[in-house]
């Protein structure tokens, strides 16, 4: 994966909500096999970061250049965004919720596969309801594997996972890095991979 | 009662009861059906459309007996907490929706030869298709709930509000249909019903009751057998979350 | 299978899935009709003469009735962010929400619509215009109200709220319909000119809503 030439720089970004700049001129630079923790207290724009390379919302100032591993610069292509929130309907089995989400992103993977892989294996026919939250938060992440795709963002991971949880995202997220995918990660807490690189974020940084 | 109130017991006795029932259902439904077609006469104003009756009326009888069942149970659950009450009323929405609207669908083939309309207004069939909705009504507040224990209490409290409510209804819809004075109503009521009509009917009402009871019980083994499915599939998921050694190959 | 039909698809497949209440639409449709009457009074002939212009209104009714969720449950598990971000446009998987909400909402209004039509003793000809129109018709309802969907996603009851700003945006679409009706059944009124018109109401509302309910829904976004 030395070739690759996958890489994610942001320049001067700038984002305002509610007439509150959150950030302004934020610079940051992600490559193959790296992993980027963005940390800092509530408020300090860690979602919203997520969210504006995610291209839900738009910068007022700033770029983003996106590499493919393979040349080509369709970030919005090439992303999975895993949001706070998890996106689990009641009403449908594991099984289908996971189908649902590979077959609209034309992911390609396994299910079977993606749900042992974060050990959901063998629950495929629960209804969604019956699951705790540990566990949604586990078939959200099973979407990253049944999509695969190069660059991960992910909205605390780690939130309602337990310690086998973290362990077992932190083989995810390993294995993912060494297939030279990036991954980048807002946090509070230690992730259970460790980052080649911190973004430290304050409330009110200029 | 409360020996049955172990649901393991329960499906016991069922289980031995439903082949006797439901064949006593079927030879009283071919008898009843025999009677109505050979042993009752035509009527001299309505013809074969008279036969409907057969099905009609205890299609209408066993609507509102099965809403008295449900209210028996509502108390069942709420005063008694009797285990198996809660599973009676779920069983049974749906079986007196059916009949209500067979009642309500008969009613109205029987009405379009004698009145020219398949509906009117009358004050009966407004009580009936007011049951239907409350059927409906009990139907879905069933189904928004995810848990059964706890759609329980609520569902009954609803039946037993509805209990009240339908001598309410029946007589409010009887003074609003008094007060229009609808153009033409016609009612079965002659002065006494002749023995070659009233044999057939009550052996029909015979039939329709026993096959109710056969569709009842079943209903009830199935929802029991279907929240015993739900409550493994919660410990299913429980046990893979405690990572307990749910799948076979981590056991061994 | 593009991700345009698979969602609506996974729509259909969730709105008839255990405990969604699929046919609550049609149970309040069945009630709006039965409580008509009773308001009125059991005389045949005039239930018939108003028996159109009850099935639209209970037809508009029962459609908002399931609109209000039509954005916000997916806004509220935050499956619509993950859903904008497949390369589907916003107005596309707009559209694709409103085919879902029109065949699990209103189609089963249209079927029950000739039942309805025998409690209010409308006419054979009256009821088969009565469900041309709104077949014709509803496709304006559902996209304008997707609108006041997208409109009041992020507001806390918005049930009502969506009613009151869409239900005056639907009044063309009601008159045009009961327009037609009246025009099938009465002779010297127009019937072709209504019906040409509310096809155009709902081709325009095709055409249009999707975009008015996306830049909402990106408003939305914040």
């Amino acid at each position: 994966m030395k070739d690759s030439r996958l890489s994610l720089v942001g320049e001067g970004l700038a984002c305002r909500r509610g007439g509150r700049t959150v950030f302004s001129d934020l610079g940051f630079a992600v490559g193959a096999g790296e992993l980027m923790a963005v940390t800092g207290p509530n408020g300090a724009g860690k979602s919203t970061l997520l969210r504006l390379i995610a291209g839900l919302l738009a910068p007022i100032a700033g770029r983003l250049d996106y590499q493919g591993p393979a040349g080509g610069d369709d970030l919005a292509g090439a992303l999975h965004y895993v949001g706070h929130q998890d996106a689990v309907k009641s009403g449908f089995s594991v099984r289908q919720d996971l189908a649902f989400w590979t077959g609209y992103w034309n992911g390609r993977g396994d299910i079977d596969a993606a749900l042992d892989a974060v050990g959901l294996g063998g629950l495929g026919a629960i209804p969604t309801a019956a699951l705790s939250a540990g566990q949604r938060r586990r078939l959200a992440l099973a979407r990253t594997i049944a999509v695969r795709r190069p660059v991960w963002l992910l909205d605390e991971p780690t939130a309602a996972l337990d310690a086998a949880g973290e362990a077992m995202l932190g083989t995810l997220l390993d294995d993912h890095l060494e297939r030279g995918g990036m991954a980048i990660a807002a946090t509070h807490q230690t992730l259970p991979s460790k980052p080649a690189k911190t973004l430290a974020l304050s409330v009110g940084a200029a | 009662m409360w020996k049955l109130a172990n649901p393991t017991v329960f499906l016991g006795y069922t289980g031995r009861a439903l082949p006797v029932l439901w064949a006593s259902a079927l030879v009283l439904l071919v008898l009843s059906a025999w009677m109505a077609f050979f042993v009752a006469p035509q009527d001299y104003q309505q013809g074969n459309t008279v036969r409907i009756m057969f099905i009609h009326v205890p299609a209408a009888w066993l609507a509102m007996g099965c809403y008295a069942l449900m209210a028996v149970s509502a108390l069942g659950t709420l005063v008694w907490r009797h285990p198996l009450a809660d599973v009676s009323i779920k069983a049974a929405a749906p079986i007196g929706a059916v009949f209500t609207a067979v009642a309500l669908m008969t009613g109205a083939l029987w009405g379009k030869p004698m009145w020219g309309t398949w509906w009117v207004w009358d004050a009966r069939l407004t009580s009936v298709l007011v049951l239907f909705l409350m059927y409906l009504g009990l139907i879905a507040l069933q189904n928004a709930f995810e848990d059964p224990g706890r759609a329980a209490r609520i569902v009954a409290v609803l039946v037993l509000v509805g209990f009240v409510n339908i001598p309410i209804i029946k007589f409010s819809v009887d003074w609003w249909n008094t007060l229009h004075q609808p153009a033409s109503v016609v009612r079965f009521d002659g002065p006494t019903i002749h023995p070659t009509i009233l044999w057939p009917l009550l052996t029909s009402a015979v039939a329709f009751t026993v096959l109710f009871i056969c569709l009842h019980l079943t209903a009830m083994r199935a929802e029991i057998l279907r929240r015993r499915i739900r409550t493994m599939t919660v410990l299913t998921a429980q046990r893979a979350e405690s990572g307990a050694s749910f799948r076979p190959e981590a056991a061994e | 299978m593009t991700p345009f039909f698979t969602l609506v698809r996974r729509d259909v497949a969730l709105a008839f899935s255990a405990g969604s209440g699929a046919l609550l639409g049609v149970m309040f449709f069945l009630i709006v009709i039965v409580a008509l009457p009773l308001g009125i009074g059991p005389d045949l002939n005039l239930l018939a003469r108003l028996g159109p212009a009850f099935l639209w209104i209970g037809v508009l009714l029962s459609t908002l009735l399931a609109l209000d969720r039509l954005f916000q449950a997916d806004h509220d598990d935050g499956a619509l962010d993950l859903l904008t971000l497949s390369g589907l446009p916003l107005e596309l998987l707009v559209l694709a929400k409103c085919l879902a909400h029109w065949l699990t909402a209103v189609v089963p209004l249209i079927v029950a619509a000739p039942l309805m039509g025998l409690f209010l003793n409308v006419s054979p000809t009256a009821l088969g215009a009565t469900i041309l129109t709104v077949l014709v018709g509803s496709p304006a309802l559902t996209m304008i109200g997707a609108i006041g969907a997208a409109l009041t996603v992020t507001v806390r009851r918005g049930s009502l709220l969506l009613a009151i700003l869409i239900v005056p945006l639907t009044l063309p679409v009601l008159i045009f319909g009961i327009g037609a009706v009246n025009g099938a059944v009465v002779d010297g009124l127009p019937f072709r000119t209504p019906l040409l018109l509310l096809l155009a109401a709902s081709l325009a509302s095709v055409a249009i809503a999707p975009f008015a309910a996306a830049a909402a829904l990106r408003a939305a976004r914040g």
